[in-house]
């Protein structure tokens, strides 16, 4: 068949409802300084990995808040789990934890090791 | 003072003008205190609990009426202020009845008007059901039945914030600086009437410049799990099965968002109210670019207004709580017995 290069475009919407948000309730429940965090991005103002690649742990936490874990699971793996970021948190969120919550969730909940 | 004589009319009997009629009775001045409505209280009524520390709104309205229990105090209410003059140093006051009140001062406490939300008809409100404003939350909350238009509880609730505030498309630019603390109020005590639902906000800026604000926000997320996402709703619409669908920016996301909500609440703003543009229209008072009354000084004359004699407190100089609004009005009373004391003479 003639190919004409037309395809379906995925919507770039956040679709809060169909979104899973089982991995976001599970760090809430065993990481809850999570819940206080206000997305300044002192975390990732501070990263080492955020200084040389894309990674953004503000912008993981808001990924995983509104359920978009297909993003998530690819993006975390550049954390090096040093820490730095808890250490400038202005509400004591235990960001390295979150992390490490949040990679024992994507394992617990879809076999996916990150 | 004990021998201080003068008589001073206030217009308005809301938060300000209570208080301050109390103060300049104490201070031995005769008081009338003029209000459009039949009851005392102004918008204060309409709160069930106050923030941050949701007192109930009655605590602070007996206060206020007992306040103004004095022989100095004389009470007009159901009665409207048609105009003013000032003929030498005597205001001479007319009220819609067709009354004239002598004064030596005027006190202005004529509050604001809430912003109405039908005139941001993208949010639907008075068009869909199940979209409603702070104020008829407060009402829920006074009734104690927080339900849709179908008499069943809501569990998923959206709040916007700055609806006719800081935005340009209602000609209000400025901040009303209430809602941001009201929302997170209100979050907390849906979350508390209704234990399963959750609960969004839509925000643009969290603006919790008061006491104990900013525990209260950080109280709504740790405690409440209330959600917090920074950006506007820009549409409100329904699908097939009748339910409250919003489309926002997630802005921290960068990217665009949906949701399906049950309940919709609108952060209503402040605005001047258009019982104090006609006073000022009537006594050529200065008014700012927001349409509220405007100070002398923005500094040390906050109660002065550009007619010696004439001053403000409250709500009718920019938005204010309740704890600003009372000591606005006590500040009044500092600047009237200066002004019967010396500067008159």
């Amino acid at each position: 068949m003639e190919k004409f290069g037309f395809t379906l475009t995925k919507a770039r919407v956040i679709d809060y409802d169909r979104n899973d948000h089982s991995i976001v309730d599970f760090i809430m429940e065993r990481e809850p300084s999570f819940k206080a965090c206000i997305e300044c991005g002192c975390c990732s103002a501070t990263c080492t990995t955020g200084n040389f690649t894309g990674f953004s742990l503000r912008e993981i936490n808001v990924l995983l808040k509104r359920g978009e874990n297909d993003q998530v699971r690819k993006k975390i793996k550049k954390c090096m789990l040093c820490g730095k970021c808890s250490l400038v948190c202005p509400r004591g969120v235990n960001t390295r934890n979150v992390v490490f919550v949040a990679k024992q969730a994507f394992q617990k909940f879809d076999n996916y090791a990150v | 003072m004990p021998d201080m004589t003068g008589s001073v009319v206030v217009v308005g009997g809301g938060t300000a003008g209570m208080e301050a009629a109390g103060q300049l009775a104490k201070a031995g001045l005769s008081v009338t205190l003029i209000e459009k409505e039949k009851y005392l209280g102004g918008h204060l009524r309409e709160w069930h609990h106050l923030f941050p520390d949701r007192r109930p709104g009655d605590e602070v309205l007996s206060y206020l009426k007992n306040q103004i229990i004095h022989n100095n105090i004389r009470l007009l209410t159901g009665e409207g202020v048609e105009g003013f003059q000032k003929r030498g140093n005597d205001f001479i006051i007319n009220t819609r009845s067709g009354d004239v009140v002598k004064a030596d001062a005027v006190l202005l406490t004529t509050g604001f008007d809430l912003f109405r939300s039908e005139r941001k008809e993208e949010y639907g409100y008075g068009i869909y059901d199940n979209v409603i404003t702070s104020s008829d939350l407060e009402e829920m909350f006074h009734s104690g039945e927080i339900m849709m238009k179908n008499g069943e509880k809501p569990e998923k609730i959206g709040i916007v914030h700055c609806v006719g505030s800081r935005d340009e498309k209602v000609g209000n630019l400025y901040c009303s600086k209430l809602c941001c603390v009201t929302a997170v109020k209100q979050a907390i005590e849906l979350k508390e009437a209704l234990n399963k639902c959750k609960v969004f906000c839509f925000y643009m800026d969290m603006r919790m410049g008061g006491a104990l604000y900013e525990e209260l926000y950080r109280e709504a997320q740790e405690k409440y799990g209330i959600t917090f996402i920074r950006g506007k709703v820009s549409e409100v619409g329904v699908n097939f099965s009748k339910r409250l669908v919003i489309k926002a920016e997630d802005t921290l996301a960068g990217r665009p968002l949906k949701m399906e909500l049950d309940l919709l609440v609108l952060m209503a703003g402040m605005e001047m109210s258009a019982e104090g543009l006609k006073l000022a229209e009537a006594g050529k008072l200065e008014i700012g670019e927001n349409r509220f009354f405007a100070a002398s000084d923005n500094h040390f004359g906050s109660n002065k207004s550009n007619l010696k004699g004439l001053f403000y407190a409250g709500t009718c100089t920019a938005p204010m709580n309740i704890t600003e609004t009372i000591s606005h009005a006590r500040s009044a009373v500092s600047d009237i017995i200066n002004y019967m004391n010396s500067d008159r003479k």
